[in-house]
């Protein structure tokens, strides 16, 4: 074959601009880890307990939770939907684990995981058949389900409450033993998020989640199975919620009607300030579990610093505003540094 | 360079909707190593030909052969199988993902466990960019792609697909031209490569740089098909137009009064250059020349929903403030969209409310709107526009689209405006109701009212205009009175073939 472009050379200032906003938005995990490592910084230099181990596990332990759900809501919000149904999963998960055991004390640690999965996956495989065959927008569903799932929940548990003496002492181990310091809920959590971190990079399933995120249409003349594709994100969605029931009532050993509540719009905070697109196409695990870090971490360095936890609702919300102003600003970037390129291109 | 085996044979292939034939004789022969134009003016059945090859529409009859065997293309993918790839005007691209990404989606290279082998996906994109002679990294993402990088990426997806027919629809008009002789040397490559490009453009100059042989089509139905060497501009023209106007033209002499609108200067870089004109009381003005010239984007910026960097606009003889479609409305001007259904319309509302939507002030006491005088309008004009329809209060979308464009007119003319501006007035519409609008604008201008109208159906133009004004790529090129302007006149200017016919 002949070649024969005698293409002009790229212009370097737009192009290596280019790059940069390239390098920038692959740095994000990069910039959360930062951000959370000067936000711990600054407290310890005023709060010197701040940095103690102690203090450090329960940074980590807190966010788990979070960065756990925020794995399944990943997957979701990549493919322009959303599932707000994860909080009342959770809540009911929980609880359900718990009465388990209460109804049976000798049943296995593996037994009370697999119920708090299983509860959790048909909930997933509830909202996926609603949002992809019956076709209702993923934010209503999910909503609607929010509510019924913690109606239902209230219904179940009937003013009652799981107390820690009937959970077996080897479930709630997972949620304060450690292992060379580490929680092992924690370590559950980070494996998870790697697991499903290096999946989303490199199975195909998982790269069709962005392609449908970022241009449906093309994703259809792709060949992409959207609905299939969807609906597995919610089912995921809906097991990692059901599982972090399971872990809550380990952490807590104790739950209510209330379990998990409001959640969902801390895990959709974390998502989106962990550098995921909101209308998909774009973003990864690590980033969403990092933002669920980020938050926790700002959330206690308030209290370290003897901030007003009133203070702590309104630098989340400013942080999520930040990240999608912030994500507003590089598309504009992008845009502008194109539009020079075209322009010379023209001349 | 034409082997006795063709690619593909597309014979008498004929498609309508509803009562609409929009192909009446598809007929194309592609060889392997040709570049091969298709031509006609707008709504001769060029989109619908390569709709068919796409898989997007099923012919109702005529035969498909590729490599000789007949072939059904029931959907995208079996075209896509069968060796055809189409690259449109606007691509889909997923902007999020790598160019790689972008060409090698659902079909990634795999590596041990199934999983994704991104190094090789890279090269082997790279690969296909190199085969096409172009400088793009596969590593980056697309968003930010110019137009052209992102056809250039198209083309490396039909190239990895092996495909041997791409059909490219109207590739070039939104490149410069730089990127318009890169697309051409790409071109030069798949020829090489033994593939059969079909290529799809109004401008006749890049069809004798780049191609061997040219079908031309009329009407829905296959005219020549003839090598380059045997034909020349002005054949090509011939073909392509040559109809008479019949008695879907009403038109009645008016003597044009006072100056209605005076545009002068009128600037938005990149977009139009230097535009001025007049439009007076009692005239037809049309905006003539090739889908992406400029033209809307010019009645626009006259209304002021478009930005404009310079210029001014006066309506009968006041200035007209930019960027205000408020201050428009209330110098005079009535406003109707190309896009009814997105921009002209509130599909989902009454047809009483839609006639009413531009008169609310009038119709109102206190803020609080009289139901009975919108009720009143409506009537009123659908009585006028002889409107069609079951009840005032069904939504707009339950009419048809001749309909809905007279909903869209009475919702102006109720406004008693001095100047319309009408873009592409009766695209989509069937001939019965077509006939009605020219007639409705021919008694609007026997009442004194400017027109301004922009019509890609140049029998439209031609048939209602008194002034036709040429755009080509921004600029105002020929301003012809009724009785210098004929179809290859005003073709010659669209497509910059320049003789000496301006006004």
């Amino acid at each position: 074959m002949t070649t024969l472009i005698d293409a002009p050379a790229p212009a370097p200032a737009p192009e290596s601009r280019l790059r940069r906003t390239d390098a920038l938005l692959r740095a994000r995990e990069l910039g959360i880890g930062l951000a959370i490592l000067v936000v711990f910084g600054v407290t310890t230099l005023k709060n010197h307990n701040f940095a103690e181990a102690a203090s450090v596990q329960q940074l980590l332990s807190g966010a788990a939770l979070i960065a756990l759900l925020a794995v399944g809501e990943t997957l979701v919000i990549v493919t322009r939907n959303v599932d707000l149904s994860v909080g009342s999963v959770l809540g009911l998960s929980a609880y359900l684990v718990g009465d388990f055991f209460v109804k049976h004390p000798g049943a296995p640690v593996l037994a009370g995981f697999a119920l708090g999965i299983a509860v959790g996956t048909i909930f997933g495989v509830i909202n996926g058949l609603v949002v992809t065959v019956a076709r209702v927008p993923s934010l209503v569903v999910t909503l609607a389900a929010l509510y019924i799932i913690r109606g239902l929940d209230a219904v179940i548990v009937d003013g009652k409450q799981i107390d820690p003496t009937s959970i077996p002492a080897a479930f709630q181990a997972v949620g304060y033993r450690t292992f060379f310091g580490v929680p092992w809920l924690v370590i559950i959590v980070t494996a998870i998020v790697l697991i499903v971190g290096f999946a989303m990079r490199s199975f195909r399933a998982c790269r069709d989640l962005y392609a449908i995120g970022s241009n449906p249409e093309a994703a259809a003349l792709a060949g992409v199975r959207s609905g299939r594709r969807v609906f597995a994100a919610f089912t995921v969605s809906g097991a990692l919620a059901g599982l972090a029931g399971a872990l809550f009532l380990s952490e807590f050993a104790t739950v209510n009607s209330t379990g998990g509540s409001g959640y969902e719009l801390l895990v959709v905070a974390a998502v989106v300030v962990g550098g995921v697109a909101i209308n998909g196409g774009s973003g990864t695990v690590l980033g969403a579990a990092l933002g669920a870090l980020l938050l926790n971490t700002i959330s206690q360095a308030l209290v370290a610093a003897k901030v007003s936890s009133f203070w702590n609702q309104a630098v989340a919300g400013a942080l999520l505003l930040g990240a999608i102003v912030f994500d507003r600003w590089l598309g504009r970037r992008v845009a502008r540094s194109e539009a020079i390129r075209g322009e010379r291109h023209g001349s | 360079m034409t082997t006795p085996e063709p690619l593909l044979v597309l014979e008498r292939a004929t498609k309508s909707f509803g009562a609409v034939r929009a192909l009446e004789d598809g007929s194309v022969t592609l060889y392997p190593g040709e570049a091969h134009a298709l031509l006609g003016e707008n709504g001769a059945g060029k989109s619908t030909l390569v709709k068919i090859l796409a898989g997007v529409h099923q012919p109702d009859g005529g035969q498909l052969l590729i490599n000789g065997q007949p072939t059904v293309l029931n959907g995208p993918t079996a075209s896509r199988t069968a060796g055809v790839s189409i690259i449109y005007q606007e691509p889909t691209l997923f902007p999020d993902l790598s160019v790689a990404e972008n060409i090698f989606m659902g079909r990634q290279p795999l590596g041990a466990a199934r999983i994704i082998d991104r190094p090789r996906m890279i090269s082997e994109a790279r690969a296909v960019f190199s085969r096409l002679g172009v400088d793009l990294d596969p590593a980056r993402p697309a968003r930010g792609l110019s137009v052209a990088d992102q056809q250039i990426v198209e083309i490396a997806k039909a190239i990895s697909f092996n495909a041997r027919i791409i059909v490219m629809d109207e590739p070039t008009a939104a490149l410069t031209s730089v990127e318009v002789a890169r697309l051409f040397d790409v071109i030069k490559a798949l020829r090489a490569d033994g593939a059969a490009v079909l290529f799809i453009s109004h401008r006749l100059e890049e069809v004798f740089a780049s191609c061997q042989r040219v079908t031309i089509m009329r009407d829905g139905r296959f005219v020549s098909t003839a090598p380059i060497e045997d034909v020349t501009i002005d054949s090509i023209i011939y073909s392509m137009v040559g109809r008479d106007l019949d008695a879907l033209f009403p038109k009645t002499h008016t003597d044009p009064g006072e100056v209605v609108l005076a545009v002068d200067g009128l600037n938005r870089r990149g977009v139009f250059h230097d535009v001025s004109f007049t439009v007076r009381r009692g005239e037809i003005v049309a905006l003539a020349g090739l889908v992406g010239a400029g033209r809307s984007e010019v009645a626009r910026a006259i209304f002021g929903i478009d930005h404009r960097d310079s210029g001014t606009v006066t309506v009968n003889g006041r200035l007209l403030k930019a960027g205000s479609p408020r201050g428009a409305m209330h110098a005079g001007i009535a406003f109707v969209p190309e896009d009814r259904r997105q921009q002209g319309l509130v599909m989902d509302l009454a047809i009483d409310h839609n006639v009413a939507l531009a008169s609310l002030g009038r119709l109102s006491t206190f803020g609080l709107i009289r139901r009975s005088s919108e009720r009143a309008l409506a009537v009123k004009w659908g009585a006028t526009l002889q409107l069609k329809f079951g009840r005032m209060k069904n939504p707009v979308s339950t009419l048809s689209g001749g309909n809905q464009q007279k909903v869209v007119l009475a919702k102006w003319l109720a406004r008693t405006p001095s100047l319309l501006i009408i873009d592409e007035p009766t695209r989509g519409i069937d001939v019965g109701t077509k006939a009605e609008v020219h007639r409705l604008l021919d008694e609007l201008v026997a009442q004194g009212v400017a027109v301004l109208m922009i019509s890609s159906e140049l029998p439209e133009v031609l048939g209602m205009a008194d002034r036709v004004l040429v755009v080509r790529e921004g600029r105002l090129v020929a301003d012809l009175p009724r009785s210098a302007a004929d179809e290859p006149t005003i073709m010659r200017a669209a497509t910059g073939q320049s003789v000496g016919s301006a006004a």
